[in-house]
């Protein structure tokens, strides 16, 4: 155990997403929109949360570790799938589906003549297996993925498009298996955990509340994980990975860790989205999702934990409002927003905030050029700067 | 069943499977120069497709207004490439060429791209999907025997992808052009230093990839309909194709077209068409992280 408390151990490194901003997020999230917003529109809001869990994960796997996956939406919408049929298991019960032809399974299976429950339906009858399945499922898919590509050093857009590959597929075997797994429609009308009824107003404050808890909770670990020797080394990494490889380091158990760190943080936002929802299709798996989840991330900002969740926020939100007023300008906007982050602002909403620190610094390198501060001795620090250059 | 219908089912559905690969490597070949030589992730690929697909239809139009439905399709196929040409040379001279050093973000952005395409195609020529009048001598088809008979618009699309694949390479490895792109990609440095104009050729090489698109897209017409959103549908197989092959190789383009259409219609043929998509990309990915060079590797210097 000692030496893997070595890679989580503290170095002090200065991170963004530091306590101030994150006592604001959690703040804005737990204080001001559940007191500023109606019922369904903490529940809209709530939706748009579970987006900013991907985001997280994508500002570790994407900004600091510089592997961009576009399938982001398969965790998502695996976490979200084993949290689905569990809530379609606990709703068809044999009594509220007597006028079926096969009582006690799901509808859509007996709408296509699938008569038996199939097997990987079984153990979900079990919240507990549930609940782990919502997190392992998805976590062994990413080791497996992660494993086959890093290991043979396959990175940077192989990767982008494998993951992209593995989005599509996934969404056809979704939708080709109607009777199995709902098809395009997905598994809806879920009712129930345990005889507590998710669709009330009460239980979506509670589920609100529950899923701001653990997106406070994923963005706190996520910040120790950067924190951490192991955020240096992803960081090391990203920029020179041979060095680091040459240091002694196997880069690819870095990255393996990271993308399946990533793909928890998407599972989690999945079952969270099921639960508050209250349905799961294969719309929310395949590739446009996946990569619009990308955008969450790069709006925020690639490199702030923080700032990617309030991406989350604002381009559902800019999403929802503009596709029911001008569902035609929604697609520029957002096609523009793709072109406009990666042109002129690389680190999205949280390079923005972060602006007139970097002028007031930039000034401060202009003044030291300028004539009259040539006669001083030069800063200090400025003379470091130069030495470890 | 007899043996002389079976020979005839397998000649048909091998056909079917030359089809699709035509269809795959005509789609890929653009694809081969942008990704495979220069290493550009085009997302917006499929858009110029569509956008080669509507020109055609557009002129279809006037064929029809002014009568000549029956020769105006080759003339369709020239405009289609110059159209996307010229379309590609704007894209690469406003946004491409300031990314080249980024390949993540260049992806992001020409998602960007073809989302926005996207839009314009649905206000300019509505949400559903249209066809062009075609001359009578690609819509009919071939009767080989009594028993054996297949789309002439197959045939044609099978020819044309010959034709465009030997074309590019000869352009690749047999002209001056050719040479000062593959010098420009495997040395991009020495490639300037001995004179080539490094960016002219990259300007030359998206538009030209880009105008490939556009005649893809024109072929296609003769099969199938057009609509906003028919090119993202093959973008991912598209990337699928050029990487299996091993990018940088014009011979694993074309090898792994061919592998993939044989072996999705094959299946087909047994499954539906939804699990035979899914069985092909599955055994396309576990192939590729098995084999992450592709089929046919080239070794370049970096």
């Amino acid at each position: 155990m000692a030496s893997l408390g070595k890679w989580f151990s503290n170095t002090a490194k200065k991170v963004p997403g530091d306590w101030l901003s994150i006592v604001g997020l959690a703040l804005v999230i737990l204080v001001v929109f559940p007191l500023l917003l109606d019922a369904f529109r903490l529940n809209l809001m709530g939706k748009y949360l579970t987006f900013g869990f991907v985001a997280v994960g994508l500002v570790l796997c994407w900004g600091y570790g510089g592997i961009l996956s576009l399938g982001q939406g398969v965790f998502f919408g695996l976490g979200g799938y084993c949290m689905a049929m569990f809530l379609k298991l606990e709703a068809s019960d044999p009594i509220s589906t007597a006028k079926q032809s096969t009582p006690g399974i799901p509808d859509f299976m007996d709408w296509n003549q699938v008569t038996a429950l199939p097997w990987f339906w079984e153990p979900f009858h079990s919240f507990s297996f549930t609940l782990l399945a919502t997190i392992v499922i998805p976590v062994a898919l990413a080791w497996v993925i992660g494993a086959a590509m890093f290991k043979r050093r396959v990175g940077g857009v192989y990767f982008a498009i494998i993951t992209q590959a593995i989005a599509m597929i996934l969404t056809v075997l979704i939708i080709g298996q109607q009777g199995m797994i709902g098809g395009i429609n997905g598994i809806t009308d879920l009712k129930t955990i345990h005889g507590w009824d998710i669709r009330t107003e009460s239980a979506k404050y509670i589920l609100y509340f529950v899923n701001a808890l653990l997106l406070i909770g994923a963005v706190v670990l996520s910040r120790q994980v950067l924190k951490s020797r192991l955020g240096l080394l992803l960081v090391a990494m990203r920029d020179r990975e041979d060095r680091v490889r040459f240091t002694g380091y196997d880069v690819a158990n870095i990255k393996i860790f990271v993308f399946c760190f990533g793909a928890m943080l998407a599972a989690v936002g999945g079952a969270m989205f099921t639960l508050q929802v209250g349905f799961m299709s294969p719309s929310f798996v395949g590739i446009v999702p996946s990569i619009e989840m990308v955008i969450f991330a790069a709006v925020g900002g690639r490199m702030s934990l923080v700032g990617a969740v309030y991406g989350a926020i604002v381009v559902n939100a800019a999403k929802t409002s503009l596709s029911e007023t001008m569902p035609d300008f929604w697609l520029y906007t957002m096609g523009a927003l793709f072109i406009i982050v990666v042109m002129f602002a690389p680190e999205g909403l949280a390079g923005l905030v972060k602006t007139p620190q970097v002028w007031r610094e930039r000034w401060q390198q202009l003044r030291r050029k300028l004539p009259f501060d040539a006669l001083k001795p030069a800063a200090p620090s400025s003379n470091k700067a130069e030495a470890t250059r | 069943m007899s043996a002389s219908e079976i020979f005839s089912m397998t000649i048909m559905q091998g056909f079917a499977g030359m089809s699709l690969f035509s269809v795959l490597l005509l789609m890929a070949l653009g694809l081969a120069i942008i990704f495979g030589q220069m290493g550009v992730i085009n997302m917006a690929h499929g858009e110029f497709m569509a956008l080669g697909a509507y020109t055609v239809y557009m002129l279809s139009l006037v064929a029809e207004k002014f009568g000549f439905i029956a020769t105006y399709f080759p003339l369709a196929l020239l405009v289609a490439f110059v159209v996307t040409f010229i379309v590609g040379y704007g894209l690469e001279v406003i946004l491409i060429r300031h990314l080249y050093r980024r390949p993540l973000d260049t992806l992001l952005a020409t998602w960007g791209v073809s989302l926005i395409m996207q839009q314009i195609f649905r206000q300019a020529f509505g949400a559903r999907e249209v066809s062009p009048i075609l001359p009578e001598w690609l819509s009919g088809s071939l009767h080989l025997s009594e028993t054996i008979e297949i789309p002439a618009s197959g045939v044609f699309v099978l020819a044309l992808s010959g034709l465009a694949t030997g074309l590019v390479a000869i352009m690749l490895y047999r002209s001056s052009w050719g040479l000062t792109v593959r010098a420009t990609m495997q040395n991009r440095v020495i490639a300037g230093a001995v004179g080539i104009n490094t960016a002219k050729v990259d300007r030359m090489s998206f538009a030209f990839g880009c105008g490939l698109a556009g005649v893809a897209g024109a072929a296609f017409t003769t099969i199938g309909s057009t609509g906003p959103t028919s090119g993202s549908l093959y973008i991912v197989d598209t990337f699928l194709v050029v990487v299996f092959g091993g990018a940088a190789s014009l011979f694993g383009t074309l090898a792994s077209a061919f592998t993939i259409g044989q072996g999705q219609s094959a299946l087909e043929f047994f499954m539906t068409g939804s699990m035979a998509k899914v069985i092909t990309l599955v055994s396309v990915v576990v192939i590729l992280m098995l084999r992450p060079e592709g089929l046919f590797h080239i070794k370049v210097r970096r």
